[in-house]
């Protein structure tokens, strides 16, 4: 036991100094960036892809040459789908390994656990997935989608094209579906659409047995007028949920499903012939017609040498994402947070479906809607296609927040300015 | 409108389908070809215009272009434009001409463009062909035209509807255009006794489709209807009432079932051995993971065998969980007999490693598991749906439930088995090899999880996590139904799925999940060893 414990505090010590001689020689010639995604637990399924992404497109950056002459190292952490360990994780990368940015997270609660950490510690943090709004740090850009990037424009074109007067709202019980419901609700109804006419319904994380829900859906639905559901629903939930509604035999022609958290790779594990028609709205599609698509799905294919890898929204984003920090940061000529959170704001970059994307002053990226539906093949075929769209970070139909602007140019300088009063200063931070 | 419908149906009827394209010309006045090939220049407005145009040639033998349409099969060949219904064919597509049906040649993929179809064109094709195939020769065409219409009604259809009706010879079709009939009759200019007379037979086919379609027509029609509608509606309504109680109970079973299934294995590791066995979820898991791998051979060397596949998987998941069971009693469980805490942190441990192993090998995303065509769909029983894949696991779940009773009850290893739970210095001492008992114990209660894995991988997520969402409702029910009992665990995973069933549609999902742990910690209180209790001397020791 003894001899156990010595080699081991040996051994600890022999990692401890390589490490720190590491990042000795690394301070000079490196730019260290912090990858900070669960490679375990139960977001691993969606975030494991992300931290792929992270490191295909530093690969890539050094290739062309590294970013003001040095070379990019990424710090990948494990923040193993715990939010109060995303916080511990996020605070090491920043104080120990100082990292210049970090890209992560995922689900919101991860995001609004590491959000006092960057504030505190004046880092940068780029967020690559669709919320709620609802919020605007100074140190944080969402590359994700807004509710108005999303949801709005999906209900818009149900609307339209297939005349949907009936609404289900079904969403996991957590915060985003909570939000982007209320908000959707509220929209609904300043279109005219009667209370009576929407039903909301939450389930539990991971829910698997869909029967009675998909029937009451059913039944919701057999009132005469055009029903459509509006599915927030998160993750594992959604495979049983697809399955048992082709099971129950409901066609897209019937009751088209719009999801929000369903794209290429949650589809992977499922047989989509009973689904095709069904609809998701996402800023990307790997379908997406563009030579840089093309592009990029090549390399990704070579990086992660699988040939049947799929590409997908959050994928998008994050591209966006570090491409606009290693633009903000050659404008600045330098890494240090300050500067490159002025010189970001404006950057535009290349997206993927062929456009390009701006940060806009509220730490918000434009970018198009498309709405999609699902092929026999388990890819999106693209319906619509809108103008790029602003993301609103607060709503502008939820009466809490519909005074409260954002902007981070100075001098206003300013998360949650109220047009109203005139003041900073508001709900959230 | 009423002469070109006639027309059209006399020479649907009367002429062959060699005589039609005459008509379609003479008739219609537009060349269907032509209106095909607009389709290559048609945004979704005018692509519906263009099928209802196409609709109404009346010619048959647009059918399998309009279906090309709505499977998104039909292409356009850039250089000309001219569309073509297209099968994929290597690199290349098999062009095929939309209306005479004859081969076009190949066609590189990048050299046609894929027709765009949207959710709103498919209902608008589906209903046209309908139209088209109602007075089809094969019966199964016929009904799947009537089926067509009623989803899609149109007063345009209605005189083709009668003609058919007319001509029908087979009870099924003919009931099916029946109904369509009268749905289609609401949107129309009928008279008011008509409507009145279509509304009777809408109530007594009954159905939830049927109240929709009600209400549904109901704004539109005659003032002087308002009554029938409302009459027919409640009394399809308390129809109902009925069948939904019905169909709650079978959703608690099926629910139950699973529930079952999850916990049948736990109900020996558990239940029977003691073993705080934590990593019985990932026994679940590797038994999924198995059915994945074996489909994954099945697929790429005999195809044919699809629909076997399961139960090719059932001896192989049972072999791989049973032997990894084996080995974690052998290699883990067997130093911390008596010792509950640590067991519990062990294999606590164990259920993390197995997850990342298999994260390691399969990567974390979800595995797709097929179902074979006998588990797809469903079939309605009066006023209820039921589906194929519930249904067979429901008849699984149980059969399982009575396989392990009689091995437990009727051979010599059940019989080792339990005089070795009950009192192991006595089975000891009267020669039975007590560890070994143990370990092949726990390999049977893993080897019945990963069976349990098989089925579970046709309605869940097949992904590292699968076993985690499994592992408390597993303990919940062998608590519940008493520790140590089979029927204990069978009463309880149905009466828990019940419940739930019952709480869901007044109190929501959540709500319903809390409440009946809420229930369980009340019902633990008041009886600590749960439903079954076991009673004597066995429980003390």
């Amino acid at each position: 036991m003894t001899f156990k414990s010595k080699l081991g505090g040996a051994l600890l010590a022999a990692v401890m100094s390589t490490t720190a001689l590491q990042g000795a020689f690394a301070a000079d010639d490196t730019i260290k960036i912090g990858v900070l995604h669960s490679l375990s637990g139960t977001m691993a399924i969606s975030e494991t892809t992300l931290k792929d992404v992270m490191l295909m497109l530093v690969a890539e950056q050094n290739k062309k040459g590294g970013v003001l002459g040095k070379k990019l190292e990424a710090v990948v952490v494990d923040p193993a789908s715990d939010w109060p360990l995303f916080a511990e994780k996020a605070r090491q990368l920043i104080s120990k390994d100082k990292v210049a940015a970090v890209f992560g997270c995922w689900t919101s609660s991860s995001r609004k656990s590491v959000l006092p950490v960057f504030e505190e510690l004046n880092s940068i943090l780029f967020y690559p997935v669709q919320y709620e709004g609802e919020e605007s740090s100074r140190n944080i850009f969402y590359t994700g989608a807004a509710p108005n990037q999303q949801a709005i424009p999906a209900v818009d074109y149900l609307a339209k094209e297939e005349g949907v007067k009936r609404w289900v709202l079904a969403g996991t019980d957590y915060v985003y579906p909570q939000t982007t419901n209320k908000i959707l609700k509220a929209y609904l109804m300043s279109k005219g659409v009667a209370e009576s006419d929407i039903m909301i319904n939450y389930t539990p994380f991971g829910h698997s047995d869909w029967q009675t829900i998909v029937s009451d859906i059913k039944k919701f639905g057999s009132a005469g007028k055009k029903t459509a559901v509006v599915s927030t629903i998160n993750g594992d939930a959604n495979v049983p949920f697809y399955k048992e509604l082709g099971n129950q035999g409901i066609k897209a022609e019937d009751i088209p499903v719009v999801a929000f958290s369903v794209g290429e790779e949650e589809l992977a594990g499922l047989d989509t012939k009973p689904l095709v028609g069904h609809l998701a709205a996402w800023n990307y599609f790997q379908s997406v017609d563009a030579d840089v698509n093309a592009e990029f799905i090549k390399e990704w294919k070579a990086f992660t040498k699988n040939d049947k890898r799929v590409t997908n929204d959050p994928m998008e984003a994050a591209y966006i994402g570090f491409n606009a920090w290693v633009k903000a940061v050659e404008a600045a000529g330098t890494t240090n947070t300050d500067a490159v959170l002025d010189s970001i704001i404006g950057v535009s970059v290349p997206n993927l479906s062929g456009g390009t994307s701006t940060v806009m002053p509220n730490h918000h990226i434009t970018k198009p809607v498309l709405i999609g539906e699902i092929q026999a093949d388990g890819q999106f075929d693209i319906v619509q296609e809108t103008a790029p769209v602003v993301g609103d970070e607060w709503s502008d139909y939820l009466p809490d927040s519909k005074n409260l602007i954002s902007d981070w140019r100075k001098p206003m300088s300013c998360g949650n300015f109220n047009v109203a009063s005139g003041k900073c200063g508001g709900k959230g931070s | 409108m009423m002469i070109k419908f006639f027309l059209r149906v006399f020479f649907l009827c009367v002429v062959s389908a060699l005589a039609l394209p005459s008509y379609a010309q003479s008739g219609a006045g537009a060349d269907p070809r032509s209106l095909i090939d607009a389709l290559s220049k048609a945004d979704f407005g005018e692509a519906e215009k263009l099928i209802g145009q196409l609709a109404a040639t009346g010619d048959a033998r647009l059918v399998p272009a309009l279906n090309a349409f709505s499977e998104g099969d039909l292409y356009f060949r850039k250089s000309d434009n001219l569309v073509f219904i297209g099968k994929s064919a290597g690199s290349n597509y098999e062009l095929i001409d939309p209306v005479t049906g004859a081969s076009a040649g190949q066609a590189a993929k990048n050299a046609v463009t894929k027709i765009k179809i949207n959710n709103s064109l498919r209902r608008v094709i589906r209903s046209a062909m309908g139209g088209l195939t109602l007075l089809s020769p094969d019966r199964g065409v016929r009904l799947q035209a009537a089926d067509a219409v009623l989803r899609s009604p149109s007063a345009e259809n209605l005189e083709l509807l009668e003609t058919a009706i007319s001509k029908e010879t087979d009870g099924e079709v003919k009931a099916r255009m029946v109904e369509a009939r009268a749905v289609s009759l609401l949107s129309s200019d009928r008279s008011v006794d008509e409507k009145r007379a279509a509304i009777q037979t809408i109530k007594n086919y009954g159905g939830r489709n049927a109240i929709g379609i009600l209400m549904g027509a109901s704004a539109s029609l005659d003032p002087s209807l308002k009554a029938d509608v409302d009459a027919a509606i409640a009394s399809i309504e308390s129809g109902q009432r009925l069948w939904d109680i019905g169909q709650n109970v079978w959703y608690g079973v099926s629910l139950g079932s699973v529930l079952l299934l999850a916990a049948i294995g736990l109900a020996i590791t558990f239940g029977v051995m003691g073993i705080i066995n934590m990593a019985h979820g990932e026994m679940v898991m590797l038994g999924a993971y198995s059915t994945f791998v074996v489909q994954q051979v099945i697929r790429d060397s005999a195809p044919g065998l699809f629909d076997w596949s399961l139960a090719i998987a059932l001896p192989v998941a049972f072999l791989v969980t049973g032997a990894v069971g084996f080995v974690i009693e052998r290699g883990v469980i067997r130093f911390l007999y008596g010792r509950p805490l640590e067991t519990l942190l062990a294999t606590w441990g164990v259920s993390l490693i197995l997850q990342q192993t298999i994260r390691s090998i399969f990567g974390p995303t979800n595995q797709e598991v097929g179902n074979p065509s006998w588990m797809s769909g469903s079939f309605p029983v009066g006023g209820m749906t039921i589906t194929w894949n519930r249904m067979w696991i429901i008849a699984f779940s149980l059969s399982i439930f009575v396989a392990l009773l009689v091995v437990m009850k009727k051979s010599s290893f059940g019989l080792n088995m339990r005089a070795v739970t009950q009192n192991r210095r006595m089975a000891s001492s009267m020669g039975i090899k007590t560890p070994w008992v143990d370990a092949f114990t726990f390999a049977l209660g893993s080897g019945i999880a990963g069976i349990a894995g098989v089925a579970l991988s046709q309605i869940d997520n097949v992904s590292p996590n699968l076993g985690q969402s499994y592992i408390i409702d597993s303990f919940m029910v062998v608590v519940f139904g008493g520790v140590g009992n089979l029927w204990g665990t069978l009463v309880g995973a149905l009466s828990l799925g019940v419940l739930n069933k019952f709480l869901e549609p007044s109190v929501g999902a959540v709500l319903g999940k809390i409440l009946v742990l809420v229930l369980i910690i009340l019902f633990i209180q008041k009886r600590p060893r749960g439903l079954f209790a076991l009673k004597g001397r066995a429980v003390e020791a």
